[in-house]
């Protein structure tokens, strides 16, 4: 469904070279670094909000790209992993009479788990269907779930929604610890899905993206291969739902289970390269700050989703294969227009969008 | 019970009628663009809030008023595939055509909103209250007219498909779009048709919707959840299947609501897909029944 961007990393790749490998490794501590020290820099808290949902997007985009990106199968349906895990940990929460802290936290994997666990039925049963028919099996899977939580009041209290503990922080530094703890599930995120791609596992989704018969046909245990990765999405998105659950401090079914997730994460990730490792990221970092604002600035429903979905037009008409996979095809260019032996820095390169070329790169090579 | 379960399976054919109309309009896009339009959703509310206009503003009866909304949404229709797309490339077409109708269908909603605010609308005329009493049941009048039109409509369409000329170009484009063009079909315009034909058919049933349910802009939503079922319960690009999935999943749903409960009945209709696709991946009449069209 999704055809398969200009395949990089080939013998000779000009942008493999050692010297580019270690640029990218420094690009990628100091993003790391940044990344850590921003809320500590920044302190105002709306600032700092932002940043938390555009982490907790990041991660989600990512998990979403490692599975539709890499195989080529559109799931519109990931929100069921979102709600699953945010109402994974109100539950938990509730039931053992936690109070806020800094230790709930520790419940985020579980909420991730469980929502792994619910992937495996609900992957199992949509991956049995192709191309078109598994986009709406996943879209007919989301509104199911969304029934369920309004309708199954004991697990969820229906629409009346479930409260999370609030922790007891002060106002200037509440939001710093969710923005962590989104930073670590977004470089979980990305670090799974840079190890899946670059593994044999990640050539086997590949396999399938491009032609899947084929790739059945030489061996590739496509079934099992599609599941894992589902699951492992899932479990990705179900932790960025706890802690979006308690973070908000209380959950309800519309803003658990929400259709315009579904496609906001599919956007990101296809603005910043679908299919490549750090693309979704780059989508996050511009879309999510975006949506943001448009959210706070227009309180009239009707002029926020014009605005939005306008948006979403203009970024689809634009983007060609997405930002990171069109800066790395130019990169790539250029440095093989060069004579071979030429020892330059084109590490500092041209003027980027986003990530320095360390994180980027390392997109380059998908 | 055996009279409220007998009034279930009618309605749910009723109304069933009226979602095929517009279920068929969504699957003939899909088997001539192979996109999935998430838009239809909203051109349904679209289609409801036009003939809200006519009646409001300027007393036409609804039934009549789509002489003017057909049309009108037809060239809605056309604008939109024009605009949005056919600029699409070729990679990544069927997946980017998703995001592409989601966006429309979330401008169009925003501007329905600015225009009507998320109050609750409904279409009045005097079919819409009352009932005739036939065979024992009370039949609103409303689901009796909305069936003959939906059942007019694509009797209207089966003929237009295997009796004319566009409607033989558009079957060719279903089976085989490539093939369509080498014998000179031209393409962007079958699609543009269809994808206006497709409009159109929501004028007539966001009409009837608008008159037997309350809507506000946000109704797309739900609309489109369930045409999407229905049509890949059916069988994506099957017209028949679509017909039959449509009365199916209504029926399933309406009974439910009688034999369970109202709460878990819209769960049903879902839940219905499911299990078909447990049995038939592909639907109830999938591809077999693209080839015998």
């Amino acid at each position: 469904m999704v055809s398969p961007p200009a395949v990089p990393g080939v013998p000779g790749d000009p942008l493999d070279r050692p010297a580019l490998r270690l640029a990218r490794r420094a690009g990628l501590l100091v993003v790391v670094a940044i990344a850590i020290a921003f809320p500590f820099v920044f302190t105002n808290p709306a600032t700092t909000s932002i940043a938390m949902f555009t982490l907790i997007y990041a991660g989600a985009a990512t998990a979403w790209n490692m599975f539709s990106g890499f195989t080529g199968y559109m799931a519109l349906g990931n929100a069921v992993f979102y709600g699953c895990g945010a109402y994974c940990f109100a539950n938990i929460t509730q039931h053992l009479h936690l109070s806020g802290g800094l230790g709930i936290f520790a419940l985020v994997p579980l909420a991730g788990l469980f929502a792994g666990l619910v992937a495996v039925p609900v992957g199992w049963l949509a991956l049995r269907t192709r191309r078109h028919t598994f986009v709406v099996v996943t879209i007919a899977i989301f509104f199911i779930f969304q029934l369920l939580a309004y309708n199954l009041h004991g697990l969820t209290n229906g629409s009346a929604g479930m409260s999370l503990p609030i922790p007891p922080w002060d106002a200037q530094t509440y939001n710093t610890y969710f923005y962590l703890a989104a930073l670590v599930v977004a470089v979980i995120a990305v670090a799974l899905s840079w190890a899946v791609r670059r593994s044999g596992f990640g050539l086997e989704l590949l396999a399938i993206r491009d032609d899947e018969d084929r790739a059945l046909g030489l061996g590739v245990k496509t079934s099992r291969v599609k599941l894992l990765t589902f699951v492992l999405t899932g479990v990705v998105t179900g932790m960025c739902g706890a802690i979006y659950a308690y973070y908000l401090g209380s959950i309800y079914p519309p803003f658990a289970f929400e259709a315009i997730f579904d496609v906001t994460v599919a956007l990101m990730a296809f603005l910043g390269g679908l299919g490549s490792i750090t693309g979704p990221v780059l989508g996050a970092l511009i879309l999510e700050p975006v949506q943001q604002y448009i959210n706070l600035r227009f309180t009239s429903g009707g002029l926020a989703l014009i605005t939005f979905g306008v948006l979403f037009l203009i970024v689809i008409r634009f983007l060609p294969e997405g930002i990171v996979p069109s800066l790395a095809g130019i990169l790539r260019r250029r440095l093989a227009a060069r004579a071979s032996a030429a020892e330059t820095s084109p590490a500092a390169g041209p003027p980027r969008v986003g990530p320095p070329v360390g994180a980027g790169a390392s997109g380059a090579s998908r | 019970m055996g009279a409220e379960l007998s009034k279930a399976v009618v309605d749910g054919i009723l109304t069933g009628g009226v979602y095929a109309l517009m279920a068929a309009g969504l699957t003939l896009i899909f088997g001539v663009m192979e996109i999935i339009n998430i838009a239809q959703g909203i051109f349904v509310v679209l289609g409801a809030y036009l003939s809200y206009l006519l009646e409001v503003h300027l007393g036409i009866d609804p039934f009549l008023g789509l002489v003017i909304t057909m049309p009108l949404m037809f060239g809605v229709g056309v604008l939109i595939e024009w605009g949005f797309v056919r600029p699409l490339e070729a990679q990544n077409r069927s997946a980017l055509s998703i995001l592409v109708t989601f966006a429309v269908a979330i401008v169009i909603e925003g501007i329905l909103t600015q225009l009507f605010s998320a109050d609750l609308k409904t279409l009045t005329a005097w079919y819409v209250d009352r009932s005739v009493h036939v065979l024992g049941f009370y039949l609103p009048y409303i689901y009796l007219l909305g069936f003959a039109l939906a059942v007019v409509l694509l009797v209207a369409l089966y003929l237009f498909l295997y009796r004319s000329r566009g409607g033989k170009s558009i079957r060719a484009s279903v089976q085989n779009r490539v093939g369509a063009e080498l014998v000179g079909i031209n393409i962007n315009r079958v699609s543009a048709l269809t994808f206006g034909i497709g409009a159109a058919v929501t004028a007539a049933g966001g009409m009837v919707f608008g008159a037997t349910n309350s809507f506000n802009p946000n109704s797309g939503y739900d609309l489109i959840s369930r045409l999407l079922v229905i049509i890949v319960l059916g069988g994506l690009g099957s017209i028949g299947g679509a017909l039959v999935a449509s009365v199916v999943a209504l029926v399933i749903e309406d009974v439910t609501a009688v034999l369970w409960s109202p709460v878990w009945a819209s769960t049903m209709f879902f839940a219905v897909l499911v299990v078909v696709l447990l049995v038939r991946p592909n639907g109830l009449f999938g591809r077999v029944a693209a080839r015998a069209q």
